[in-house]
Protein backbone atom coordinates (compact mmCIF):
# COMPACT_ATOMS: atom_id res chain seq x y z
CA UNK A 1 0.00 0.00 0.00
CA UNK A 2 1.53 3.09 -0.79
CA UNK A 3 -0.74 5.76 0.46
CA UNK A 4 -3.29 5.51 3.08
CA UNK A 5 -6.54 4.21 3.05
CA UNK A 6 -9.24 6.51 1.35
CA UNK A 7 -7.03 8.57 0.40
CA UNK A 8 -6.76 9.94 -3.82
CA UNK A 9 -3.19 11.90 -3.41
CA UNK A 10 -0.26 11.04 -0.64
CA UNK A 11 -0.75 12.74 2.76
CA UNK A 12 2.64 14.67 2.94
CA UNK A 13 4.02 16.08 6.54
CA UNK A 14 6.92 18.57 6.33
CA UNK A 15 8.48 19.59 9.42
CA UNK A 16 11.41 21.83 10.22
CA UNK A 17 12.73 23.45 13.02
CA UNK A 18 12.59 27.63 13.16
CA UNK A 19 14.56 30.15 11.28
CA UNK A 20 16.55 28.88 8.04
CA UNK A 21 15.00 25.14 8.59
CA UNK A 22 11.77 26.94 7.93
CA UNK A 23 12.37 28.94 5.10
CA UNK A 24 14.29 26.28 3.18
CA UNK A 25 11.30 24.46 3.92
CA UNK A 26 9.20 26.67 2.18
CA UNK A 27 11.07 26.81 -0.76
CA UNK A 28 9.95 23.11 -1.38
CA UNK A 29 6.52 23.70 -1.45
CA UNK A 30 5.97 23.56 -5.55
CA UNK A 31 7.29 19.63 -5.21
CA UNK A 32 4.09 19.36 -2.97
CA UNK A 33 1.56 20.52 -5.17
CA UNK A 34 -0.13 17.39 -5.92
CA UNK A 35 -0.16 16.34 -2.13
CA UNK A 36 -2.16 16.84 1.01
CA UNK A 37 0.07 18.77 3.34
CA UNK A 38 0.93 19.28 6.69
CA UNK A 39 3.12 21.82 8.13
CA UNK A 40 4.91 21.35 11.54
CA UNK A 41 6.64 24.28 12.67
CA UNK A 42 8.27 25.30 16.20
CA UNK A 43 5.84 28.15 16.83
CA UNK A 44 2.18 29.11 16.10
CA UNK A 45 2.65 31.84 14.40
CA UNK A 46 4.56 29.85 10.69
CA UNK A 47 0.89 29.22 10.64
CA UNK A 48 0.17 32.16 8.71
CA UNK A 49 2.75 31.80 6.58
CA UNK A 50 1.41 28.71 5.09
CA UNK A 51 -2.32 29.63 5.08
CA UNK A 52 -3.48 26.82 2.44
CA UNK A 53 -2.53 24.23 4.84
CA UNK A 54 -3.24 22.52 7.87
CA UNK A 55 -0.48 23.39 10.01
CA UNK A 56 0.59 21.96 13.58
CA UNK A 57 3.18 23.46 16.02
CA UNK A 58 5.44 21.84 18.61
CA UNK A 59 7.94 22.67 21.19
CA UNK A 60 11.63 22.70 19.72
CA UNK A 61 14.39 21.68 21.59
CA UNK A 62 18.07 20.99 20.66
CA UNK A 63 20.17 17.80 21.17
CA UNK A 64 21.86 19.75 24.53
CA UNK A 65 18.40 19.39 25.92
CA UNK A 66 17.35 15.83 27.25
CA UNK A 67 13.88 16.95 28.67
CA UNK A 68 13.16 19.12 25.69
CA UNK A 69 14.11 16.52 23.46
CA UNK A 70 11.49 13.66 25.07
CA UNK A 71 8.37 16.44 24.80
CA UNK A 72 9.79 17.38 21.42
CA UNK A 73 9.37 13.27 20.36
CA UNK A 74 6.15 13.34 22.32
CA UNK A 75 5.21 15.79 20.34
CA UNK A 76 6.38 14.30 17.17
CA UNK A 77 4.90 10.78 17.87
CA UNK A 78 1.21 12.38 18.55
CA UNK A 79 1.35 14.41 15.19
CA UNK A 80 2.30 11.56 13.46
CA UNK A 81 -0.03 9.04 15.13
CA UNK A 82 -2.97 11.68 14.56
CA UNK A 83 -2.06 12.55 10.78
CA UNK A 84 -0.50 9.05 9.25
CA UNK A 85 1.50 11.02 6.53
CA UNK A 86 2.58 9.03 3.55
CA UNK A 87 5.55 11.03 3.56
CA UNK A 88 7.35 12.85 5.12
CA UNK A 89 10.19 15.58 4.51
CA UNK A 90 12.57 17.92 7.18
CA UNK A 91 15.33 20.17 6.28
CA UNK A 92 16.12 19.72 10.07
CA UNK A 93 17.17 20.11 12.65
CA UNK A 94 16.23 18.12 15.95
CA UNK A 95 12.39 18.09 14.93
CA UNK A 96 12.91 17.08 11.09
CA UNK A 97 15.82 14.38 12.53
CA UNK A 98 12.51 12.80 15.00
CA UNK A 99 9.92 13.28 12.60
CA UNK A 100 11.85 11.38 10.00
CA UNK A 101 12.64 8.45 12.80
CA UNK A 102 8.62 8.65 13.80
CA UNK A 103 7.47 8.42 10.03
CA UNK A 104 9.98 5.78 9.01
CA UNK A 105 8.51 3.50 12.03
CA UNK A 106 4.95 4.17 10.90
CA UNK A 107 5.73 3.39 7.60
CA UNK A 108 6.00 7.06 5.84
CA UNK A 109 8.48 7.56 3.05
CA UNK A 110 10.88 9.79 4.18
CA UNK A 111 13.05 12.88 2.90
CA UNK A 112 15.89 14.95 4.15
CA UNK A 113 17.10 17.50 2.44
CA UNK A 114 20.41 18.87 4.51
CA UNK A 115 20.20 22.57 5.60
CA UNK A 116 22.30 24.64 2.53
CA UNK A 117 24.25 26.27 5.57
CA UNK A 118 26.31 22.75 6.15
CA UNK A 119 28.77 23.49 3.20
CA UNK A 120 32.09 21.65 4.67
CA UNK A 121 30.24 18.70 6.85
CA UNK A 122 26.57 17.34 6.87
CA UNK A 123 24.78 18.71 9.73
CA UNK A 124 25.02 16.09 12.85
CA UNK A 125 21.11 15.22 12.34
CA UNK A 126 21.80 14.93 8.87
CA UNK A 127 24.61 12.57 8.87
CA UNK A 128 22.87 10.20 11.00
CA UNK A 129 19.51 9.57 9.43
CA UNK A 130 21.51 8.18 6.45
CA UNK A 131 19.65 5.08 6.63
CA UNK A 132 16.45 6.11 7.73
CA UNK A 133 16.21 8.33 4.68
CA UNK A 134 14.43 7.07 1.73
CA UNK A 135 16.06 10.57 -0.32
CA UNK A 136 19.10 11.59 1.56
CA UNK A 137 19.87 14.56 -0.27
CA UNK A 138 23.15 17.62 0.61
CA UNK A 139 22.34 20.76 -0.97
CA UNK A 140 26.26 21.36 -1.51
CA UNK A 141 27.62 18.85 -4.63
CA UNK A 142 30.94 18.27 -3.17
CA UNK A 143 29.34 16.97 0.05
CA UNK A 144 27.65 13.90 -1.90
CA UNK A 145 28.62 10.55 -1.60
CA UNK A 146 27.59 7.08 -3.73
CA UNK A 147 26.12 5.63 -0.97
CA UNK A 148 24.42 9.01 0.06
CA UNK A 149 23.73 11.69 0.83
CA UNK A 150 22.94 12.83 -3.36
CA UNK A 151 22.64 15.79 -4.47
CA UNK A 152 19.88 16.70 -6.37
CA UNK A 153 20.02 20.93 -6.85
CA UNK A 154 19.85 23.14 -3.73
CA UNK A 155 17.01 25.52 -2.22
CA UNK A 156 18.92 29.01 -4.12
CA UNK B 1 15.88 51.72 7.80
CA UNK B 2 18.72 49.38 8.27
CA UNK B 3 17.66 45.78 9.81
CA UNK B 4 19.85 44.38 12.33
CA UNK B 5 19.21 40.70 13.24
CA UNK B 6 20.94 37.53 14.60
CA UNK B 7 18.14 35.08 15.01
CA UNK B 8 16.55 33.53 18.00
CA UNK B 9 19.14 30.81 19.30
CA UNK B 10 22.04 33.10 20.25
CA UNK B 11 23.20 36.13 21.57
CA UNK B 12 25.55 38.01 19.01
CA UNK B 13 26.81 41.28 20.90
CA UNK B 14 29.92 41.75 18.72
CA UNK B 15 27.65 42.37 15.64
CA UNK B 16 25.19 44.50 17.53
CA UNK B 17 27.72 46.61 19.57
CA UNK B 18 29.88 46.84 16.23
CA UNK B 19 26.56 48.72 14.75
CA UNK B 20 25.17 50.19 17.41
CA UNK B 21 28.59 52.35 17.30
CA UNK B 22 28.85 53.10 13.51
CA UNK B 23 25.29 54.76 14.52
CA UNK B 24 26.47 56.87 17.02
CA UNK B 25 28.50 58.46 14.62
CA UNK B 26 26.00 58.95 11.98
CA UNK B 27 23.04 60.42 13.07
CA UNK B 28 20.12 60.39 11.50
CA UNK B 29 19.86 56.69 9.92
CA UNK B 30 17.29 54.91 11.40
CA UNK B 31 18.53 51.19 12.87
CA UNK B 32 16.16 48.56 14.36
CA UNK B 33 18.27 45.59 15.90
CA UNK B 34 16.66 42.00 16.53
CA UNK B 35 19.44 41.08 19.60
CA UNK B 36 17.88 37.89 20.50
CA UNK B 37 18.53 36.64 24.25
CA UNK B 38 21.15 39.48 25.25
CA UNK B 39 21.39 41.72 27.55
CA UNK B 40 23.27 44.19 26.03
CA UNK B 41 21.86 47.79 25.76
CA UNK B 42 22.59 49.64 22.84
CA UNK B 43 22.80 53.69 23.14
CA UNK B 44 22.00 54.22 19.62
CA UNK B 45 19.47 51.99 17.96
CA UNK B 46 15.97 51.02 18.14
CA UNK B 47 15.91 46.76 19.59
CA UNK B 48 14.02 43.68 19.89
CA UNK B 49 14.88 40.37 21.52
CA UNK B 50 12.90 38.30 19.10
CA UNK B 51 10.74 38.34 15.76
CA UNK B 52 8.57 36.32 14.89
CA UNK B 53 8.84 34.32 11.10
CA UNK B 54 6.12 36.73 9.72
CA UNK B 55 6.83 40.20 11.52
CA UNK B 56 10.57 39.62 10.34
CA UNK B 57 9.75 39.22 6.52
CA UNK B 58 8.04 42.19 6.89
CA UNK B 59 10.25 44.27 8.86
CA UNK B 60 12.90 43.41 6.23
CA UNK B 61 10.60 44.23 3.12
CA UNK B 62 10.27 47.71 5.15
CA UNK B 63 14.17 48.13 5.78
CA UNK B 64 16.74 49.15 2.87
CA UNK B 65 19.84 47.38 4.19
CA UNK B 66 19.83 44.17 6.31
CA UNK B 67 22.68 43.42 8.49
CA UNK B 68 22.72 39.90 9.79
CA UNK B 69 25.27 37.31 11.77
CA UNK B 70 25.20 34.26 8.49
CA UNK B 71 21.87 32.53 8.81
CA UNK B 72 20.06 31.36 5.85
CA UNK B 73 16.51 32.40 7.28
CA UNK B 74 18.21 36.44 7.40
CA UNK B 75 19.86 35.55 3.81
CA UNK B 76 17.27 33.96 1.86
CA UNK B 77 14.68 36.52 3.19
CA UNK B 78 16.46 38.78 2.03
CA UNK B 79 17.62 37.89 -1.12
CA UNK B 80 13.71 36.09 -1.85
CA UNK B 81 12.78 40.28 -1.52
CA UNK B 82 15.38 41.87 -3.31
CA UNK B 83 16.95 43.75 -0.10
CA UNK B 84 21.00 44.33 0.03
CA UNK B 85 22.51 42.09 2.99
CA UNK B 86 25.45 42.15 4.59
CA UNK B 87 26.73 39.01 6.48
CA UNK B 88 29.28 38.57 9.69
CA UNK B 89 29.70 35.24 10.54
CA UNK B 90 29.49 34.52 13.97
CA UNK B 91 32.79 32.45 15.22
CA UNK B 92 32.97 28.95 17.07
CA UNK B 93 36.32 30.02 18.74
CA UNK B 94 34.50 33.06 20.20
CA UNK B 95 31.42 31.05 21.35
CA UNK B 96 29.31 32.64 19.17
CA UNK B 97 28.02 29.66 18.02
CA UNK B 98 28.45 25.77 18.31
CA UNK B 99 30.37 25.08 15.55
CA UNK B 100 32.29 27.17 12.75
CA UNK B 101 29.22 26.38 9.89
CA UNK B 102 28.85 30.34 9.76
CA UNK B 103 31.88 31.03 8.43
CA UNK B 104 32.01 28.07 5.43
CA UNK B 105 28.66 29.21 4.82
CA UNK B 106 29.84 32.63 4.15
CA UNK B 107 32.70 32.26 2.23
CA UNK B 108 31.04 29.67 -0.11
CA UNK B 109 28.08 32.58 -0.40
CA UNK B 110 30.58 35.73 -0.89
CA UNK B 111 31.45 33.46 -4.68
CA UNK B 112 27.66 34.19 -5.48
CA UNK B 113 28.23 37.72 -4.54
CA UNK B 114 24.74 38.23 -4.31
CA UNK B 115 26.10 38.62 -0.13
CA UNK B 116 28.55 40.86 1.05
CA UNK B 117 30.52 39.19 3.56
CA UNK B 118 32.31 41.35 6.45
CA UNK B 119 34.33 38.84 8.19
CA UNK B 120 35.16 41.24 11.06
CA UNK B 121 34.05 44.67 12.54
CA UNK B 122 36.82 46.33 11.15
CA UNK B 123 35.25 45.38 7.78
CA UNK B 124 31.74 45.75 8.64
CA UNK B 125 32.28 49.25 9.51
CA UNK B 126 33.94 49.79 6.50
CA UNK B 127 31.06 47.83 4.66
CA UNK B 128 28.46 50.15 6.29
CA UNK B 129 30.27 53.12 5.37
CA UNK B 130 29.64 52.19 1.74
CA UNK B 131 25.88 51.68 1.91
CA UNK B 132 25.01 53.99 -0.40
CA UNK B 133 26.60 52.26 -3.17
CA UNK B 134 24.64 48.49 -1.85
CA UNK B 135 21.65 48.85 -4.47
CA UNK B 136 18.46 46.90 -4.10
CA UNK B 137 18.69 43.61 -6.08
CA UNK B 138 16.49 41.50 -8.24
CA UNK B 139 14.27 39.29 -6.23
CA UNK B 140 15.01 35.90 -5.99
CA UNK B 141 11.80 33.65 -6.72
CA UNK B 142 10.16 31.73 -3.92
CA UNK B 143 11.08 28.19 -4.90
CA UNK B 144 13.82 25.88 -4.57
CA UNK B 145 15.86 24.84 -8.16
CA UNK B 146 14.08 23.58 -10.57
CA UNK B 147 16.28 20.52 -10.42
CA UNK B 148 15.49 19.56 -6.49
CA UNK B 149 11.79 20.18 -7.30
CA UNK B 150 12.02 18.04 -10.04
CA UNK B 151 13.63 15.47 -8.02
CA UNK B 152 11.27 15.69 -4.64
CA UNK B 153 8.08 15.38 -7.31
CA UNK B 154 9.69 12.28 -8.66
CA UNK B 155 10.07 10.36 -5.06
CA UNK B 156 7.02 11.64 -4.26
CA UNK B 157 4.87 10.36 -7.58
CA UNK B 158 7.55 7.31 -7.97
CA UNK B 159 6.56 5.96 -4.55
CA UNK B 160 2.77 6.51 -4.98
CA UNK B 161 2.17 6.00 -8.60
CA UNK B 162 1.24 2.47 -8.75
CA UNK B 163 -1.77 2.92 -5.68
CA UNK B 164 -3.07 5.00 -8.93
CA UNK B 165 -2.94 1.28 -11.09
CA UNK B 166 -6.27 0.16 -12.33
CA UNK B 167 -5.92 -3.47 -10.33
Amino acid sequence: MLIGPGRNRPKLMAVSSGGGHWVQLLRLAPAFADCEVIYVGVDRSYASQVPQNKFCAIHDATRWNKFGLLRLALNVAWVMWREKPDVVVSTGAAPGYLALRIGKLAGAKTIWVDSIANVEVLSMSGARIGRYADLWLTQWPHLARPEGPHYAGAVL
Amino acid sequence: MIFVTVGAQMAFDRLIRTVDEWAGSHDGTDVFAQIGPSNYHPRFIRVTKFIDPPDFRKTVEASNLIVAHAGMGSIITALELGKPIIVMPRRGDLRETRNDHQVATANYLVKGARVVVALDEEMLLRKLDRMDSLAATERIGTSASPELIGKLREFIEHRTESAFEPH
